[in-house]
C-alpha cells in the first residue's frame, strides 16, 4: 500500500477564526443596542438607519449568517480535512468561499440598515443577495464533496454526513424561499402571497434552525468534543441513527410557527406532530455529548473549552425539548407574539451555539497555533461571566411572555378585558427588559476576555499554513483518482450515478418554471369583499415592510377570545390574497395591527392621531417604546416605480384592471389628496407624495374590507 | 393551498437525496463497523509531526 504526502489547508482555517470573532463582537454590540432601545427608546437616536425595525434584522442576520456562519465554516475547513485524511479539494474555491461569505454579509449589514428588505424574516435580504448566497453555498458544497470524493478514509465519520445534510438543505430552502420577481435592483416581491407565502417562509425559517444552527452544530460537536476530551463518542451507532431521522423529521415541523393562524388546520397538526416527534432524534445528541464525557469530567473541571461544550449539550437538550412543548397548540397561544419565544432562541443561540463556538476555538486556536492557550484562568472566568449572561438574559424574558400573557388575557367582573390598553402590558415588562441588558453586558463582557484571550494566543502561537500530514491511498476502483481521471469521466462510468445527477439538475429547472402556474389559480378561499392594494395603499406597505414594522407588530388576530375581543374579527386565509410577502409577524412589541383600518376597532386611529404618533409617539403614548419617525413626513415615495410595481403584481397575479399601470400615478394622487385634506382640516400640512400619507392609506386599508356583512367565502 | 403541493414536493425531493445517500452509504460499507472510527479520529492526526520528532 502507497503512503502519500498531503497538506492540511490551515491558512483557510484561521481565516474563517478571524471572521468569527470580528462578526461576533459586532453582532453581539448590535444585540445590545436593540435591548436597550426597548427599554429606553432614546437609543433608537433618532435617526432612520438606527431605529430597532432596522437593527433587530441586523442583529439577527449578524449572529446568525456573520458570527455562527463563519464559525461553522472553520469548525467545517478543519475537521473536514482531518477525518477525510485529504486536502480541501481546491484552494481556489476555499478562498471564494471565504471571501464570498464576507461580502455577503458586508452587503446584508448595509442593505438592511438602509431599510432594502424583502420582510421575510431571516431571510430579509434582497435578490442580488440571495443570488449570491447561492452561488457561495454551492462554492462550498462543491469544495466539500469534492473533498469527499478524494478522501483517504474509507468510512465517511458521522460528522461529514452532518456537514453534507447542511449544505443540501440550505441549499434546498434557500432557493425555494427565495423565489421573488425584481421590481428593481433593490425591490423585489416573492411569487408566494398570503398564507401561502408565510407557510413557506417558516418552512424555511424553521429548517434554518435546522440546517444552518443545528446539523452543521451536531457535526462540529462530534469531532471537537472527542478531541478536547481525549474520549470516542459513546455510542457511534446512536449518532448516525439520530442523523438519519433527525434530518428526515425537521424538515415537516415548520408550521408550528403559525399556529392558530390563518393556515389549515391538518396543516398545523402535520407540524405539530412532527415537532414532537423531534424530541427523540434532537435528545440522541444530547444523551450522546454527555455520555462521552462519562468518566472525563474530572477533565471538565480543568478545562474552559469542555465546559462551554457541557454548556452548549446541555442548552442544547433544554431548547429542543422546550421547541416540542412551545409546539403545542396550548403553550404555543402563551409563547408566540410573547418574549418567551425570544428567551427560547437565546438560550439555543447563547448556549448552543455560542458554546459550541467558544468550546470549539478555545480548543483549535491553541491546536492550530502550535501553543497553549494564553490564559485558561481567563477563559474560566468567560466561561462563568457568559453562563450568567445567558441565565439573566433568558429568565426575565421567560417572566416577561408570561407576565404579559396573563395580562392580555384578564378579565374583570364585568367580562371586559382587565388590560385593554395593549401599553399597561408591555410598560409593565420595563424591568424585565433592564435586566436583560445586565445578561446582554454580561455576555459582551465574556466575549471581550474571549476576544483578547484568542488574539493573546494567536501573537504567541505560530500557524502552519501548509500542515504536513501523511495516509494510506485509499484504493477502491469506484472511487475517483484525482489525478488521472476528471470529476466528468468518474460520474459518467455508473450510468446510474449519472442518471441521477441528471434527474437532479432537470427537477430543479423544473420546479422554478412549475411553481408560478401553481401560484396562479391557488384554490384559497377568497373573500369578495377583500381589494387589492391601491397604488397608494401599495407604497405604503413598501415603506411599512422596509422600515421593519414587522419586527414589534403582527397582522394576525388569532381565533382566542382575549383576541377577538381586543383586536376584533379573527384573520382569515382569504384576507391576506394580495400580501406579497405576507406580514404576520411573529412578535407582539406593540399591538396587533391586523384590524387597523377596521373602523370601530380598538386599533383604529384616525389620520391625524397616526401623524402625531409616528413624529412624537411619546406625548401620544407617554410609556411607549416606539421610536419616532419624523423623516416619514419629509421623505417622498418614488412615483416612478408606481407602475412597474403595478406590472409585477399583476405578472403574480393580482387581479388590476387592464394598464392600470399607467394611471397609477393619477389614482395615486387622489387618494393622497383625501389624506391631504383629512390632515389639513386638523391643521396639519403635508405633500401628498410624502411618505407618511401613504403609510396612513396603508394602515387604514388593513382589515378595512373586512366587513360581517360581506365576510363569506366566495369559493 | 397550492402551495403545500411544492412544499411537500420539495421536501419528500430533498428526502429522497437523503433517502439516496443513506442506502448508497450502507452499500459501500460505511457502517460495516461503526466503533472504530469514533476510536480513530482521537490519535490520528500530528502523526507525521511525532515521527519527525522521534528521528531527531
Amino acid at each position: 500500500m502507497e503512503i502519500q504526502k498531503f497538506n492540511y489547508d490551515n491558512a483557510i482555517v484561521r481565516n474563517f477564526i478571524w471572521a468569527t470573532v470580528i462578526w461576533g463582537a459586532v453582532a453581539i454590540v448590535v444585540g445590545l443596542l436593540a435591548a436597550l432601545q426597548l427599554a429606553f427608546p432614546v437609543f433608537n437616536l433618532g435617526i432612520e438607519f438606527t431605529a430597532f425595525g432596522r437593527v433587530r434584522p441586523v442583529h439577527t442576520n449578524a449572529v446568525i449568517f456573520a458570527f455562527i456562519g463563519n464559525a461553522m465554516f472553520a469548525g467545517v475547513y478543519y475537521s473536514l480535512q482531518r477525518v477525510l485524511k485529504a486536502r480541501m479539494f481546491n484552494d481556489i474555491l476555499s478562498k471564494i468561499n471565504f471571501w464570498g461569505w464576507q461580502l455577503i454579509i458586508v452587503l446584508a449589514a448595509v442593505s438592511l440598515l438602509g431599510g432594502i428588505t424583502t420582510g421575510k424574516e431571516y431571510a430579509e435580504l434582497e435578490w442580488p443577495i440571495d443570488i449570491l448566497i447561492a452561488i457561495i453555498w454551492v462554492t462550498f458544497g462543491w469544495n466539500m464533496i469534492g473533498t469527499i470524493i478524494k478522501r483517504r478514509v474509507k468510512h465517511i465519520y458521522v460528522a461529514v454526513w452532518w456537514y453534507l445534510a447542511t449544505f443540501i438543505g440550505v441549499a434546498v430552502l434557500h432557493i425555494v424561499n427565495s423565489i421573488e420577481i425584481p421590481v428593481s435592483l433593490l425591490k423585489s416581491y416573492p411569487i408566494y402571497a398570503g398564507a401561502q407565502d408565510a407557510v413557506v417562509q417558516w418552512w424555511y425559517g424553521h429548517n434554518a434552525v435546522a440546517f444552518f444552527l443545528t446539523t452543521p452544530w451536531l457535526g462540529i460537536m462530534y469531532y471537537f468534543l472527542p478531541k478536547a476530551s481525549d474520549r470516542p463518542i459513546y455510542s457511534y451507532q446512536l449518532s448516525i441513527i439520530h442523523f438519519w431521522a433527525l434530518i428526515f423529521i425537521y424538515m415537516w415541523s415548520g408550521p408550528h410557527h403559525l399556529l392558530y393562524q390563518a393556515l389549515p388546520d391538518w396543516v398545523q397538526a402535520l407540524g405539530v406532530t412532527f415537532s414532537i416527534m423531534l424530541i427523540a432524534p434532537s435528545w440522541g445528541g444530547m444523551i450522546n455529548g454527555f455520555l462521552t464525557l462519562r468518566g472525563a469530567w474530572d477533565k471538565v473541571r480543568d478545562s474552559a473549552a469542555l465546559k462551554f461544550m457541557v454548556v452548549a449539550i446541555t442548552a442544547y437538550g433544554m431548547a429542543t425539548f422546550e421547541g416540542p412543548m412551545m409546539s403545542l397548540k396550548s403553550v404555543n397561544a402563551i409563547s408566540h407574539f410573547t418574549d418567551w419565544t425570544i428567551a427560547h432562541t437565546h438560550i439555543a443561540g447563547m448556549g448552543w451555539n455560542g458554546g459550541l463556538i467558544f468550546g470549539m476555538l478555545y480548543w483549535l486556536v491553541p491546536k492550530l497555533f502550535r501553543t497553549k492557550l494564553y490564559s485558561e484562568k481567563l477563559a474560566n472566568t468567560h466561561f462563568w461571566i457568559a453562563t450568567l449572561g445567558i441565565l439573566m438574559f433568558a429568565i426575565p424574558l421567560y417572566w416577561a411572555g408570561i407576565t404579559q400573557w396573563l395580562m392580555l388575557r384578564e378579565y374583570n367582573v364585568n367580562g371586559l378585558l382587565a388590560y385593554s390598553n395593549f401599553i399597561e402590558t408591555s410598560s409593565r415588562l420595563h424591568p424585565m427588559y433592564v435586566l436583560r441588558i445586565v445578561g446582554g453586558v454580561l455576555f459582551l463582557v465574556g466575549f471581550l476576555m474571549f476576544l483578547f484571550n484568542i488574539i493573546k494566543t494567536i501573537k504567541i502561537g505560530a500557524l502552519e499554513n501548509n500542515e504536513a500530514s501523511e495516509a494510506f491511498a485509499l484504493v477502491n476502483t469506484d472511487k475517483r483518482n484525482t489525478a488521472s481521471e476528471t470529476m466528468h469521466r468518474w460520474m459518467e462510468r455508473k450510468a446510474v450515478r449519472f442518471a441521477i445527477f441528471v434527474f437532479i439538475a432537470l427537477v430543479i429547472g423544473g420546479i422554478v418554471e412549475i411553481i408560478p402556474m401553481m401560484k396562479v389559480d391557488s384554490n384559497i378561499p377568497k373573500i369578495s369583499s377583500v381589494k387589492p392594494y391601491t397604488p397608494l395603499e401599495l407604497a405604503g406597505r413598501d415603506i411599512y415592510i422596509s422600515n421593519g414594522c414587522y419586527n414589534c407588530h403582527s397582522q394576525q388576530v388569532r381565533p382566542l377570545r382575549y383576541e377577538t375581543d381586543r383586536y376584533g374579527e379573527y384573520s382569515k386565509i382569504g384576507e391576506f390574497v394580495y400580501d406579497h410577502p405576507f406580514q404576520w409577524g411573529s412578535r407582539r412589541t406593540g399591538p396587533d395591527l391586523a384590524r387597523a383600518g377596521y373602523i370601530g376597532s380598538s386599533t383604529y386611529k384616525t389620520a391625524i392621531w397616526h401623524y402625531n404618533h409616528f413624529n412624537k409617539p411619546l406625548e401620544m403614548i407617554p410609556q411607549s417604546i416606539m421610536p419616532a419617525y419624523p423623516w416619514l413626513t419629509n421623505k417622498e415615495v418614488d412615483l416612478s416605480m408606481l407602475a412597474i410595481k403595478i406590472r409585477t403584481m399583476q405578472m403574480l397575479g393580482i387581479p388590476y384592471p387592464k394598464d392600470f399601470d399607467k394611471i397609477a400615478t393619477e389614482e395615486y394622487l387622489k387618494q393622497a389628496q383625501l389624506i391631504v385634506a383629512d390632515l389639513k382640516a386638523s391643521g396639519v400640512q403635508v405633500k401628498p407624495t410624502s411618505e407618511i400619507v401613504a403609510m396612513i392609506a396603508y394602515l387604514h386599508k388593513l382589515g378595512k374590507d373586512i366587513s360581517h356583512a360581506a365576510n363569506k367565502p366566495i369559493k | 393551498m397550492n402551495i403545500l403541493y411544492l412544499l411537500i414536493g420539495v421536501s419528500l425531493f430533498a428526502a429522497i437525496i437523503f433517502l439516496w445517500l443513506f442506502i448508497w452509504s450502507v452499500k459501500s460499507g460505511q457502517y460495516d463497523d461503526n466503533y472504530t472510527p469514533s476510536i480513530r479520529i482521537l490519535f490520528d492526526d500530528d502523526e507525521v509531526k511525532e515521527k519527525e520528532i522521534t528521528k531527531k
